[in-house]
């Protein structure tokens, strides 16, 4: 029987349950005995002229060893994101400006961790106030200026080479506009940012650091230091989270390793939860237009997104995100003329970069939104207007106005399969009672469809495999977990040629001495790259243990078969095992699979919320999700990672929002204040199955990261938005907090 | 100052600056690294350990406020990875954990909360693990695994499983769906 698809449980837990994981800040190694501590002032104004820094005092405080500043650094400014303009190059430690409450302005190094912070409160550092730019709206007008020297605070676009046709609704007898709000949220994994630096006397560095993607950390941070990227030897130990926010490096790893070397000593840092609301990359930030058109019998003709997204101060990956939101624009549906662009400004606040999904989430909000409306305006039901423009599942693959090519997909199936589950009928019926009833508690219902794109950076990834003369066997791969599980499921991958328990297989990631090459886990990518690059391993590895064998044996190689960890001459009894095999010479492939192309999963939620009408409070009683990522591996892990994504999903619709004052100061700047939602703010989640292979890979496999998220936030806006539907209410941004709710009640009611 | 704490039932002693926390004796004084912390406002309670058989955050307890105390910590919970105990393996078998951060603190949670109420509902389970963040899970595998534990079938008690067949979702949606009305619906 195959082990793929079997509910195995995680090889990884036993540990990470007795003994716990061993995270950056727990690592007990010699080379970082006796490390000192970093502790970082960080900017506590938006926008400033630094005018005069004093660290004589800190110098003199107990335990201090170094205190360090911009000007001492001895590092250049940084281009953070490939494609930024030049003039927005990121100090390591700022000297002339700062711009953004956070960015780090001087390095305190002590003996002990409390000594940092007591020093820290001895820095004096005089700023001049600039005028904040919080809202991107404004940041686009240009008046006041992050980069003076760019003269503009426009960092990047897409799609701004034409105008928009003005032609483009001409044959729509309905057309509707709608200004949506993406808003910022926080990564906010559980685990902050933290990094230990330390160099050895061959020249080399090792640094380890929380990323999601050692070896594109291990270039960043090089480049940085500038250094060879030999020099840099970079382990990511167990990673509590990342969620987006954690791939590949960021500028304070490079700082903690040039302190290490300028210090002489080990260097750790480990940033506090109000840093990392502030310093950490956080993600969405889009004021999107949408414009769609079409006709009274639900036909949908056109549909316009016009995109302007927040890089927040230091352009990051955040710039680059909106070309996924363009190229994802139409969704699920077959739309004869789509058109989009994007900008990209920055401004006084923390920069924007992945979140779960990371650009696939907002195209698809926007989207979902304009089939609400656009099904309001006509009298249609909302579900019904989507499976009327669904592309249908015999026009794949399938290229989009949007310019990506859908692999595989069955969109109308998928919206079926949610609504059977949750029997929309029934509530639908409800919710007419209860209006009936005139209901203090209305029942709202919420449907979306979406498909997003996966794996869509880097279609290739390397494994290696070796079976070791004790029967052991070790994989290597290139993705990097941070939860997921991948210690279980590539083992299972290679359980499944090799016939060896997965308790006998040890997964290692993310040491880029042991693995050069890869490109980390990030866009829901690793299963169809780097686990069929695994099963792609094992099965070379039992071609070459059949060849071997067959010389041992004295068989022809057709006759051959491996089975439980053994080559057998199928019929006989005459067999060798892998590990008698690799005692005599080393039993090792290396690999790598090229998909080519990204996938493209899809699927449907249903989400069911009661919105208190006399407090706006609105709460998810049930949601139904259809999330089809192919073929299932491991349903436990699957489903894991479908109930974060919902839970993520359903937290910025109603709860999440990361918010600025008008000057700039963070006002959701730790857990206190963070709308971070805990169990009792979450229901328990219905999930149906389906499975439509990719034809990319051997295994069928897409991927399973993001697919929550990218459903259930839309699904979970429109319910509480359909709950109000009867008063007349069309649109409330997010997220759909009481007061937000409660005012769009009351406004509804003046003017009714 | 000097303290003395029995930590997972090992008499411990050191002499500690008096506003040193409880969490940072276990983790830097002790070396007992399961432990985490992830805020700095004792609102997410990856800290969370048992004082005297009692949950609490372990960043918001001096460890001078524990001398004399007994603590209990993920490390002292199982007799070892292959002898876990009933919490904990039950987060495994219900898959409760994925990057682990939260792990320990929720799992010393669910401890304390099955001492307090060993039959709890969903929506006691929920209510009572509010203090504990988990970013991974969205709960709802950590909310199976402390019913499970509790000797209680998830499936009956949440009204789902963790493969759920169309069948298995309750009729009717709403009116039916456990633990979540908001009490208007009746």
């Amino acid at each position: 029987m195959s082990i793929l698809g079997t509910r195995v449980q995680r090889v990884e837990d036993p540990l990470f349950l007795t003994r716990g994981a061993v995270y950056t800040d727990d690592l007990v190694d010699e080379r970082l005995a006796g490390a000192l501590h970093l502790t970082l002032v960080r900017s506590p104004v938006a926008h400033a002229r630094i005018t005069s820094i004093d660290v004589s005092a800190a110098r003199e405080a107990p335990g201090v060893v170094a205190v360090v500043t911009g000007a001492e650094i001895g590092l250049e400014p940084v281009v953070l994101q490939g494609g930024a303009p030049k003039e927005t190059a990121r100090p390591f430690l700022a000297t002339d400006k700062v711009r953004f409450v956070g960015e780090p302005v001087v390095a305190v190094l002590t003996e002990e961790l409390y000594q940092g912070q007591d020093a820290a409160d001895l820095v004096e550092i005089d700023y001049d106030p600039l005028p904040a730019v919080v809202d991107p709206e404004e940041a686009l007008k240009g008046e006041v200026l992050l980069f003076e020297d760019l003269g503009t605070n426009v960092v990047g676009g897409f799609g701004l080479d034409k105008e928009f046709d003005e032609h483009l609704f001409d044959d729509c007898e309905v057309v509707v506009t709608q200004k949506l709000v993406n808003q910022r949220v926080a990564a906010a994994p559980l685990e902050t940012r933290a990094a230990a630096a330390v160099w050895g006397d061959d020249g080399r560095v090792t640094l380890w650091a929380s990323t999601q993607n050692a070896q594109s950390a291990r270039d960043a941070v090089a480049g940085w230091l500038g250094v060879e990227r030999d020099v840099v030897h970079l382990i990511t130990p167990d990673v509590g989270g990342g969620f987006g926010a954690k791939i590949g490096a960021d500028p304070e790893f490079a700082l903690v390793a040039q302190l290490a070397r300028i210090t002489g000593r080990a260097v750790r840092w480990s940033e506090t939860r109000s840093e990392n609301m502030t310093g950490m990359l956080q993600g969405r930030a889009q004021i999107q237009t949408i414009t769609i058109g079409g006709n009274r019998n639900g036909d949908v003709l056109a549909y316009r997104l016009d995109v302007l997204a927040d890089a927040g101060a230091y352009p990051r990956l955040g710039m680059f995100l909106p070309y996924f939101t363009r190229q994802m624009a139409p969704g699920v549906y077959d739309i004869p003329k789509v058109e989009s662009r994007a900008r990209t400004v920055v401004t006084t606040t923390t920069s924007i970069g992945a979140y779960r999904g990371a650009g696939r989430p907002e195209a698809t909000a926007a989207i979902e939104r304009a089939m609400d409306l656009f099904a309001a305006e006509i009298g249609m039901d909302p579900a019904e207007v989507r499976k009327r423009n669904v592309i249908a599942p015999d026009k794949f693959p399938f290229t989009t106005k949007g310019g990506a090519t859908y692999d595989s997909g069955e969109y109308a199936k998928a919206i079926d399969k949610a609504l059977e589950a949750a029997d929309y009928a029934g509530l639908r019926a409800e919710q007419a009672r209860r209006r009936e009833r005139g209901d203090t508690v209305a029942l709202g219902i919420g449907v979306s469809a979406y498909v997003e794109i996966t794996g869509g950076g880097a279609f290739a990834e390397n494994a290696s495999i070796e079976v070791h003369p004790d029967g052991t066997v070790t994989v290597l791969t290139g993705t990097s977990p941070h939860g997921q599980g991948h210690a279980t499921a590539w083992a299972m991958l290679a359980s499944e040629h090799l016939g060896v328990p997965v308790e006998k297989i040890t997964v290692k990631h993310g040491d880029t001495d042991l693995i050069p090459r890869g490109a980390g886990t990030m866009g829901s990518r690793s299963l169809q790259t780097g686990g069929v690059a695994v099963y792609q391993a094992a099965g070379e590895l039992v071609e070459l243990a059949k060849q071997r064998a067959a010389e041992v044996l004295e068989a022809s190689v057709e006759d051959l078969e491996v089975a439980e960890g053994a080559v057998n001459v199928r019929g006989t009894t005459t067999s060798i095992t892998l590990a008698a095999l690799a005692e005599k010479e080393p039993l090792k492939v290396q690999t790598k699979f090229d998909s080519g192309a990204p996938t493209f999963p899809f699927g449907a939620h249903v989400a069911v919320v009661e919105v208190d009408l006399e407090t706006g409070r609105a709460v998810v009683d049930r949601i139904v999700t259809v999330d089809d990522a192919g073929p299932v591996l491991n349903p436990l892990l699957a489903d894991g990672q479908r109930h974060g994504g919902i839970a993520q999903g359903i937290a910025q619709a109603l709860l999440e929002e990361v918010r600025y004052d008008d000057e700039g100061n963070p006002i959701t700047a730790t857990f206190a204040d963070y709308a971070f939602p805990s169990a009792a703010e979450l229901p328990s989640f219905t999930l149906v199955d389906m499975a439509t292979p990719t034809p990319l890979n051997p295994l069928g496999v897409k991927g399973i990261g993001e697919a929550g998220t990218i459903g259930a936030t839309p699904a979970v806006q429109s319910a509480v938005i359909d709950a109000l539907s009867h008063l007349g209410i069309r649109h409330i941004d997010m997220p759909l907090a009481p007061l937000r709710v409660w005012e769009a009640i009351q406004a509804a009611k003046g003017d009714a | 100052m000097k303290v003395a704490i029995t930590v997972n039932g090992q008499e411990t002693t050191a002499d500690v600056e008096p506003r040193l926390l409880l969490v940072h004796y276990l983790r830097d004084v002790l070396g007992l690294k399961a432990t985490n912390i992830g805020c700095d406002t004792t609102s997410c309670g990856a800290c969370t350990v048992l004082l005297d058989g009692e949950s609490v955050k372990s960043c918001t307890v001096l460890a001078a406020q524990a001398d004399g105390s007994s603590v209990t910590t993920l490390e002292g919970l199982s007799s070892g990875p292959d002898d876990l105990h009933p919490v904990a393996a039950a987060f495994r078998a219900e898959h409760g954990l994925q990057c682990g951060f939260c792990t320990p603190g929720m799992v010393m949670a669910a401890v304390g909360l099955l001492s307090e109420n060993p039959k709890p509902t969903e929506r006691e389970v929920r209510d009572g693990l509010e203090g504990n963040l988990c970013r991974c899970t969205g709960y709802h595998n950590i909310v199976r695994a402390v019913i499970a534990a509790s000797g209680q079938d998830p499936d009956e008690v949440t009204g789902t499983s963790p493969r759920p067949g169309v069948e298995r979702s309750p009729a009717g949606g709403v009116a039916a769906a456990p633990g979540f009305s908001t009490g208007g619906a009746e």
